[in-house]
């Protein structure tokens, strides 16, 4: 599912490149795997996620994600194999014009299914994260932990193969942040190849599972 | 049905990158109004020039004015005048669709402006004129010349094909600019398009970033931009050329004395056929220009 062998990545800053955010890392997920992605803030984290996401390329190593090379993939293989995959951002990414139902609709809309499957699996992972009653709403008229949801509702809608999460239950009381770690648990119960990235110990305590772990950019953990 | 349909609809309008408010519905169609309006002028100018020219061809230039002095006496070749002699031959040579004799009443109109009451005078020696008609196409004046001379010695031949010439040069410069002026405002029209749809990007580039994420190919993000754009473009073709119509029909009005009959005070077919594809020609520049453009700017992103 993913297989990563030696990869580097090196942002750009401007034109120059940039410091090593990810080095040598070389780990593998098999297909409906679970793993927690720990290390502390600047341990490139995010960064994993958002090569795992394929928004940035390896500049360095081998990453194959769903079978391809990403590295030597084209731009136009790409958005179908993104499809496939569910995020969870830190801080949200929700569209601020478009309402609750609107931006959970947002990825299914993107794959063409038809209106009618829009309505009623929007409408139902709505009622899930308990937003049945705010999915006219905008971001801007949702607390940081109803966007939080809308934002996981978005991630899942579309059932994705895998499933990332930057810092889920960030903004989540510990009711809701157990009730994210069930739906988690039960997409990855299904199927879907689930990676989430925490800062939350008692959270990795009550659903102990295999981590990796992240020390400047390196990988110094997997088990 | 009437639901699915419904729906596709909805699915087609769905601005998920907020384009409404990026690529605002007054400044473009405005600029791209002007640009219209202005390639609507530059059109008529060269439909105008065209005209011109073809009205000038097949009136003046296919005219020739002969003098004949002393008309009355004896050709070279015996037993006719000098007139009739140039009369017959004239009617000889190839390419004279026509040839006819002034009357002496004719020629005095023609002097009185300049005469006065003396122009009807018999004992003015004036020479005899003879209108003739040329066929399309004819252009052998110094064999003419020659032919004339030999039927008339002194005879003058003067073709209105030179100065008509120049004109239709001159017409035909003008209409060179004017399609030049229509590249120019396609061009402008085109960067104007492109500078407003990059601005549409930068203001939409958390937006754009996300749906990429979530799966959305060049093509869902760049036909967004070109509808927008088409639409908009299209809106100010149209307005462009409403506010050209009155001015186009007036400036009619003003060429027709010169372009033909007081019947043709309305605007020429070929004006009349290229005016309509105006507003398309705009729509299809913000089209393909947005598409360009945002497929151009996508490439930053893996």
């Amino acid at each position: 599912m993913v297989r990563l062998d030696g990869v580097a990545l090196h942002y750009q800053v401007g034109r120059r490149r940039g410091p090593e955010a990810l080095r040598d890392l070389a780990f593998r997920i098999e297909e409906g795997g679970f793993r927690w992605l720990r290390g502390p803030s600047g341990a490139g984290k995010t960064s994993l996620l958002r090569l795992l996401h394929l928004t940035v390329r390896p500049t360095g190593g081998r990453l194959v994600v769903f079978g391809t090379d990403i590295g030597a993939a084209t731009r136009a293989e790409l958005p179908a194999l993104r499809q496939r995959i569910g995020m969870v951002f830190q801080d949200f990414r929700l569209l601020p014009h478009l309402t609750a139902f609107d931006n959970v609709a947002l990825p299914l809309r993107i794959a063409g299914r038809p209106e009618g499957q829009i309505r009623a699996d929007v409408t139902e992972m709505l009622r899930w994260v308990g937003l049945a009653r705010r999915s006219g709403a905008r971001p801007a008229e949702l607390s940081g932990g109803e966007q939080q949801r809308v934002a996981i509702a978005r991630a899942v809608v579309g059932r994705p193969s895998l499933l990332l999460a930057d810092e889920p239950t960030g903004n989540l009381d510990d009711a809701q942040a157990e009730r994210l770690m069930l739906l988690l648990k039960e997409m990855n119960r299904l199927g879907a190849t689930v990676v989430v990235a925490t800062h939350n110990a008692g959270l990795v305590a009550r659903h102990p599972g295999p981590s990796l772990v992240l020390e400047q950019g390196r990988l110094v953990g997997d088990a | 049905m009437r639901e699915r349909r419904h729906a596709r609809l909805r699915h087609a309008r769905f601005d998920d990158l907020g384009l409404r408010r990026a690529l605002g519905d007054r400044m473009l169609p405005l600029l791209v109004a002007a640009m219209t309006f202005l390639a609507g002028l530059a059109l008529a100018g060269s439909a105008a020039a065209a005209a011109l020219v073809r009205h000038w061809q097949e009136g003046a230039a296919a005219a020739l004015t002969v003098q004949v002095p002393t008309p009355a006496d004896p050709a070279p070749a015996a037993g006719a005048t000098r007139l009739d002699a140039v009369l017959a031959a004239l009617r000889a040579s190839p390419g004279i669709a026509e040839a006819r004799a002034l009357s002496a009443e004719e020629l005095a109109s023609l002097l009185r402006p300049w005469l006065g009451g003396a122009a009807g005078d018999p004992a003015l020696p004036l020479p005899a004129v003879i209108a003739a008609h040329v066929t399309q196409g004819w252009a052998d004046l110094t064999a003419l010349r020659a032919r004339l001379a030999a039927a008339a010695p002194g005879t003058l031949v003067e073709s209105h094909g030179v100065w008509v010439g120049r004109l239709a040069l001159l017409a035909r410069s003008l209409q060179a600019c004017a399609w030049l002026v229509l590249a120019l405002v396609a061009g402008v029209a085109t960067a104007v398009v492109a500078v407003a749809t990059r601005a549409g990007l930068a203001a939409r580039r958390d937006a754009i970033e996300i749906v990429h994420g979530l799966g959305a190919t060049d093509r869902y993000i760049a036909v967004r931009f070109a509808r927008r754009a088409t639409l908009l473009a299209g809106l100010g073709g149209v307005l462009g050329l409403l506010a050209a119509l009155p001015v186009l029909v007036a400036l009619a009005t003003l060429v027709a004395p010169f372009a033909g009959p007081p019947s043709a005070a309305t605007l020429p077919p070929v004006l009349l056929a290229g005016l309509p594809a105006l507003p398309l020609a705009a729509a299809a520049i913000g089209f393909v220009t947005a598409q360009v453009t945002v497929r151009r700017w996508l490439r930053r992103l893996p």
